[in-house]
């Protein structure tokens, strides 16, 4: 077998030889030399030019559509909602200029393709114009920039909710771990140097604040409507805790605590009623179902989005969201952090 | 020191050449081709160093892309690029698969994008556009591309050590980079990566600093800073970008050396792992991403400003048309410059930095949209009424414009520090870097080897192969890029070994399918220009003094590769490079030697 590709590789050097022969020998009785532009080449490539600026921006059209239905559903949580409009304006906003700007650059490429008769306008420069193409783009920008930080400073002000829960999500090589601060709602402070197995989050032992925390893996659940404030942690290396149907993300970096807060306003059940996520689980499935894997159900997710090692693909849990009845009744049903240490 | 008078100095200098002609001691092998100092020669040099290096990063692409579309299915050839340990059964090991990610991003940015590009262009073009002998020191500029090769090897090797190479991402953000219980990479392989770069470093001040020098001394009678083409104002700007900038690097990677090896507590706090407690307090991964992305933002630019230098003149020559508003891209090149130091943190909106800190760099981040844009409209202005000569180099820069502007307008998201919340790290970010940054800089590479071909090996490139790369590529890299674009909007994120974890993926499969063959059609289209490029080397027709008609000063030396590039005196510069189609002018164009005819303005004013 390795001979035979050898073989054809020789074979095929020896063709292609011979071709560069016969192709420099026919050159020495054409006129003129291969490498000069003709009018001929101008105009192939300027239509060229043309058909691909069309072919350009139906392709876009073409995904646009086609992947439309494949994208995240709409945010679920109350900021999420300002974020997707935002989203839209600037999205109108520059599928405009990226069409425009394609669409006159290739019918520039097109329509002064060069002959030999054509004299080019000799045109250095024009004031007007270039103040123009200053002016309106800072206006425009001033508009994304002005709305852009009023969501920002809203997303990322400190809460001053009362009622808010507060969740540690607490990011490690390759998993996640959450923890709720029990009935005195504070959480128990935490030291590394106190991590071993029984102990995964490196609760501090001394700290009776810690005693009535509730420790979870795998999944954790949050009431819908609540605002619920997030203070990320990492064990090891950089992790980044990303919540894209909320649209919340933030990175867990060790030494430090990092906070996101949100509201989310789809409980788990009303996103599987969801008549967008109904035809999106049903294109999942109906690929799960060819490769012989069982059908699965809607569920927000926490991602790992930020390289960490040889799993970060892996690096998962699932997010339940539910009514307060429910959330609160999940909770008691869960450990609580001394009495873990005791059953150890 | 006025410019006239070091313009004589380089005159001194060359003087030696000029009288004698057909010098008697003829030029050993090692001091011709290899320990050379024409500034000619250490520009083929990084150019043929850099094609090495693309080919390399561009196979590692293929690989880990076959993995993205068909994950788990064995590919042989994986198994035969790999080997065993790497690539058993065909297929792609996850450390691997991280460590290719890593090796492809900075070979890519670093020693094809700048390097490459940079290492070329600046040194083929700046003594012969602005009119100068060589670069003002030949040895330091020997020293540049030696510490880039050894730079290169040291980057090659580390493939092939037991524990593979750097594999934290081309970012390389500690603790992940700081320490071995991590993962294989952060051991030899991490050590390795830091030596090369900061090698690569080296190179790149040595090269930074002749740059400038020799731009702003060695200028030749006439040649006002105002009538340089903007070919060397782009080298300019990047060269004072890299020298800014670079050092930061190096600081960056120095007090990781010390983190890894000396024990020190620069970047790493309260981890625990490989079992143990580490003692290491104090210290913060954010101070590294602060210091890393104060390179990593101006390098942007460094890669992307000497493609549009080059494309700038490529665009002018070929509409047969000055450069629409030639001060204006001056200024506008100028203004990118000055802000690429001050949006660094636009990288870091979600680690934890203070969100007004952010707020900040939203503000200015999205103030580079200005200068862009006047770029951009400038090219399309260029074009309109003109007289188009397609020669493969102006398809290659008219693909640039298009692929600057399409990643461009994505990069006002990301800006926005409330939309990147959800796409950052995603594949929407890898859609936006590649094109804006990645397809514009090598589009503009690859204009600038079609278009001077001539002067670095006096022959002709074949046109028709040329086309054929082109239209092959340019359909290639939106097919590969544009469709990633989606897999962000599904939040899909990045450095994924496989997105099979998830089934909210699992209808992105064909996205991921249609990426990797236009990616492997791309490849494929490379050897269209690898075949092109070396066979033009020794079998490609002879070029004329000046085949695409260009006013520049390069086109007025003979087709030979002399030392002191003039065998007279230095030519005289009396106009800017841009009057092509000029009214009243018998020829389309006028070089920059020709004196200004009485009652003529220069600078793109009438009579």
């Amino acid at each position: 077998m390795k001979l035979l590709i050898l073989i054809g590789l020789v074979l095929l050097i020896i063709a292609v030889h011979q071709l560069m022969r016969v192709v420099e020998l026919s050159r020495q009785f054409k006129k003129g030399n291969e490498w000069s532009v003709k009018d001929s080449d101008n105009s192939f490539n300027g239509k060229a030019m043309l058909l691909f600026g069309f072919a350009f921006i139906a392709f876009f059209f073409w995904q646009a559509n086609r992947w439309n239905d494949n994208l995240l559903p709409a945010a679920s949580s109350l900021h999420g909602v300002k974020v997707d409009t935002l989203w839209d304006y600037n999205m109108y906003i520059i599928v405009t200029v990226f069409v425009l700007t394609n669409a006159v650059l290739f019918y520039f490429a097109y329509k002064y393709r060069g002959t030999k008769e054509t004299k080019a306008t000799f045109l250095a420069h024009d004031n007007r114009l270039e103040m123009i193409w200053t002016i309106v783009p800072a206006v425009v920008l001033a508009f994304i920039i002005i709305f852009g930080l009023k969501y920002w400073n809203e997303i990322t002000d400190r809460s001053n909710d009362p009622n808010k829960i507060t969740i540690e999500l607490y990011a490690k090589q390759f998993d996640w771990t959450a923890r709720y601060a029990g009935f005195d709602k504070t959480l128990g402070s935490t030291d590394y140097r106190q991590i071993d197995g029984g102990n995964v989050v490196g609760m501090d032992t001394l700290d009776p604040a810690g005693n009535d925390d509730i420790i979870v893996k795998n999944e954790f659940h949050i009431p819908v409507n609540k605002e619920i404030e997030f203070k990320m942690r990492s064990r090891d290396v950089i992790h980044s805790a990303y919540m894209p149907h909320f649209r919340a993300q933030m990175n867990c970096v060790p030494g430090m605590v990092t906070e996101f807060k949100f509201t989310p306003s789809k409980t788990t059940a009303e996103m599987r009623k969801d008549p967008y996520v109904i035809q999106l689980m049903k294109g999942i499935n109906e690929v799960r179902e060819k490769r012989g894997e069982e059908p699965v159900e809607f569920d927000y997710i926490l991602l790992c989005n930020k390289i960490c090692g040889a799993s970060h693909y892996n690096m998962q849990m699932t997010i339940i969201v539910e009514s307060e009845k429910d959330y609160k009744d999940w909770l008691l049903t869960q450990p609580r952090f001394k009495k873990r240490v005791v059953s150890k | 020191m006025s410019h006239e008078h070091s313009a004589d100095l380089t005159e001194h200098l060359g003087h030696h050449d000029h009288a004698h002609d057909h010098d008697e001691h003829e030029e050993s092998f090692v001091s011709k081709y290899i320990f050379s100092m024409d500034h000619k020669m250490i520009s083929r040099q990084f150019l043929i160093t850099a094609i090495v290096m693309a080919v390399i990063a561009m196979t590692m692409s293929i690989i880990f892309r076959m993995q993205l579309a068909w994950p788990g299915e064995k590919f042989a050839f994986i198994n035969a690029v790999l080997g065993d340990k790497w690539g058993k059964d065909g297929i792609l090991d996850p450390n691997m698969y991280l460590a290719l990610v890593t090796i492809h991003g900075t070979i890519m940015v670093f020693f094809v994008l700048t390097g490459g590009l940079s290492g070329t262009f600046a040194n083929l073009l700046i003594p012969y556009q602005v009119g100068a002998r060589d670069m003002a020191s030949g040895f330091l500029n020997m020293l540049s591309y030696w510490f880039f090769f050894l730079s290169s090897v040291i980057m090659l090797g580390s493939l092939f050590i037991e524990d593979g190479p750097a594999s934290g991402g081309w970012t390389i953000y500690p603790p992940l980079s700081a320490l071995p219980e991590a993962m294989p990479g952060s051991k030899l392989g991490m050590t390795l990566w830091l030596i090369s770069m900061t090698l690569f470093v080296v190179s790149s001040l040595l090269g930074g600093i002749n740059y400038i020098v020799t731009i702003i001394n060695l200028r030749t009678k006439g040649m006002k800073m105002t009538r340089m083409p903007l070919t060397m104002w782009a080298m300019l700007i990047t060269a004072i970008l890299g020298v800014l900038s670079f050092p930061v690097l190096v600081s960056c990677v120095v007090l990781l050396i010390c983190d890894r090896s000396l024990g020190t507590s620069f970047y790493l706090s309260d981890i625990y792992i490989g079992g143990r407690p580490l003692d290491n307090v104090g210290g913060s991964p954010i101070l590294f991403e602060h210091l890393f992305w104060f390179l990593g933002h101006p390098e942007v630019y460094i890669v992307l400003l000497p493609a549009l230098g080059i494309t700038s003149e490529i665009i002018s020559t070929n509409s047969r048309k000055p450069i629409f508003g030639y001060r204006a891209m001056i200024g506008s090149m100028l203004a990118i410059g000055f802000l690429s130091f001050i949006v660094w943190g636009h990288h870091m909106f979600l680690t934890g930095m203070n969100p007004f800190l952010g707020s900040v760099f939203v503000f200015t981040t999205l103030l580079i949209a200005i200068p862009s844009a006047v770029k951009a409209f400038n090219y399309i202005t260029t074009l309109w009424k003109g007289n188009i000569q397609y020669t493969p180099a102006m398809l290659f820069s008219i693909g640039l414009v298009s692929s600057f502007v399409t990643g461009g307008v994505t990069g006002i998201i990301l800006a926005d520090s409330t939309l990147d919340i959800n796409v950052h790290d995603t594949y929407f970010v890898v859609a936006h870097f590649h094109i804006v940054m990645g397809l514009s800089a090598i589009f503009g590479m690859f204009a600038g080897v079609y278009h001077w071909f001539p002067k670095m090996f006096l022959r002709m490139m074949n046109k028709k192969l040329g086309y054929l790369h082109f239209w092959v590529t340019f359909i290639c890299a939106y097919g590969v890029f544009f469709p990633m674009h989606f897999l962000g909007l599904a939040g899909v994120p990045r450095r994924y070994y496989t997105n099979s974890a998830f089934p909210m993926f699992d209808n992105l499969v064909d996205i991921n399918e249609i990426v990797t063959v236009f990616a492997i059609i791309a490849a494929l289209g490379q050897v269209i220009f690898i075949f092109n490029f070396f066979y033009s080397i020794f079998r490609g027709e002879k070029s004329p003094q000046n085949p695409w008609n260009s006013n520049t000063l390069e086109w007025t030396t003979p087709m030979a590769n002399i030392h002191g590039n003039w065998p007279g005196p230095l030519p005289v510069v009396h106009r800017w490079a841009y009057d092509y189609s000029k009214p009243g002018s018998p020829n389309d164009f006028i070089p920059q030697t020709v004196p200004l005819v009485e009652g003529e303005q220069d600078g793109g004013g009438g009579h």
